[in-house]
């Protein structure tokens, strides 16, 4: 399974970006995918994460005990959320409160453990960051499509930097169904099928 | 026993380590979430009863003892002067304490306005107090040295209809300020001055 340095990166684009293909990390795609915006910023703030801790992990894998290697992990991973944290307090407030309780939980990701568990600590710096980036930006993408349906279809509109878009027009009924908790997981469902029906060929 | 140390290292120099990054983290953020904390949640109070500052009442804040507590003052220079300052203070309303932006005027010592910046009040019946601009706007020219009371209890103020606790309360808070104000007002106008230009 030897992959390219480039196909390292892509992995996460297509054929396994996280939600949709590892189906890692459901919490936030279920959770904060209201509007593209949150999808965004959840994304980035993951896809920091993913990228430093995957370095650092890398780098350190031959330091770490194989027995203690999950606290350490965690310890990095910990470490790297709280600095996005506060950067996000300091920064970009209206989002962060929003976002509110996800953030934290970035910590018990399982994409960020998982990559950090199942790659990072197996391969070399340069292939775990491109690991790290390329499941990050899928998982920005997959999180920015999945909000994207479900803002579209629940408001009528496409919030972007606080403007929203009206794409459907004053006279379009909200379907607010989708935008609730119940029709996260019927978008998430039919996301799932619609990846696995093109993804068969 | 050679592993068990070497466990014992790794993982305390790898919390020590991200202890101090985080700590250093902390402290260069501080005061900017302060200033967005500030703006986010007193922010949109404030600067609707200092409407006619022509500073940024935020940027020109001080800080000033009463008792044990520290309070924070916000600046609104109107006219040319800085005349007006705001202040927090709470009352207890039906659903726990109701914050309440002050705006005095240092000059006639009357309100330029209030404003609820947080709030457990009953939406659509106590919660008007934050979102029905017609009820804080009875107390804008106020003086202060009379006690400020709903009209039920022979006051001049018209209750929000179904929240009379929570029309009390901001009352309450309202005094409340009117009396720190008092305590305050020499120390306070010392610190007006500085904002001269």
């Amino acid at each position: 399974m030897a992959r390219s340095i480039v196909q390292e990166f892509t992995k996460g684009l297509w054929a396994e970006v996280p939600p949709f293909r590892l189906v890692l990390g459901l919490c936030p795609t279920l959770a904060v995918t209201k509007s593209v915006e949150n999808g965004i910023g959840m994304g980035v703030a993951t896809t920091f994460v993913l990228v430093c801790s995957n370095v650092l992990v890398s780098s350190l894998r031959k330091v770490i005990p194989a027995k203690v290697r999950i606290a350490c992990y965690i310890v990095i991973i910990a470490t790297f959320v709280t600095v996005v944290e506060l950067v996000m307090q300091a920064y970009t407030y209206p989002l962060f409160l929003k976002l509110g309780i996800f953030i934290p939980l970035i910590v018990v990701n399982c994409i960020v453990l998982g990559r950090s568990e199942a790659f990072a600590s197996k391969n070399g710096i340069f292939r775990s960051l491109l690991d790290g980036l390329g499941m990050g930006i899928g998982f920005t993408l997959a999180l920015s499509a999945l909000a994207a349906v479900r803002e579209l279809l629940g408001t009528g509109d496409l919030t972007i930097w606080e403007k929203p878009i009206q794409v459907f027009g004053p006279s379009y009924q909200p379907f607010s169904f989708m935008v609730e908790a119940p029709g996260a997981f019927v978008a998430l469902g039919l996301m799932l099928c619609l990846m696995n029906m093109v993804g068969k060929k | 026993m050679r592993e068990m140390i070497k466990m014992l290292i790794v993982l305390t120099v790898l919390a020590t380590v991200s202890g101090g990054l985080l700590a250093a983290v902390r402290e260069s953020t501080k005061e900017q979430i302060e200033v967005q904390v500030l703006e986010f949640v007193k922010g949109p109070a404030i600067r609707s009863i200092l409407e006619g500052a022509t500073n940024d009442p935020i940027v020109d804040r001080f800080q000033l003892k009463d008792g044990d507590a520290e309070r924070t003052f916000f600046v609104g220079v109107i006219d040319g002067e800085p005349r007006a300052v705001t202040f927090e203070t709470s009352g207890k309303g039906y659903g726990g304490d109701v914050g309440l932006m002050v705006g005095i005027d240092t000059t006639d010592d009357k309100l330029v306005g209030v404003g609820v910046t947080t709030h457990g009040e009953t939406p659509g019946m106590g919660a008007k107090a934050k979102t029905d601009p017609s009820f804080v706007a009875q107390f804008k020219g106020l003086a202060l040295k009379d006690p400020i009371k709903v009209t039920g209890d022979g006051g001049s103020i018209n209750a929000i209809s179904g929240a009379t606790m929570t029309s009390r309360a901001v009352c309450g808070a309202t005094n409340e300020a009117a009396a720190l104000y008092e305590k305050l007002k020499p120390q306070l106008t010392e610190k007006l001055k500085e904002f001269k230009k």
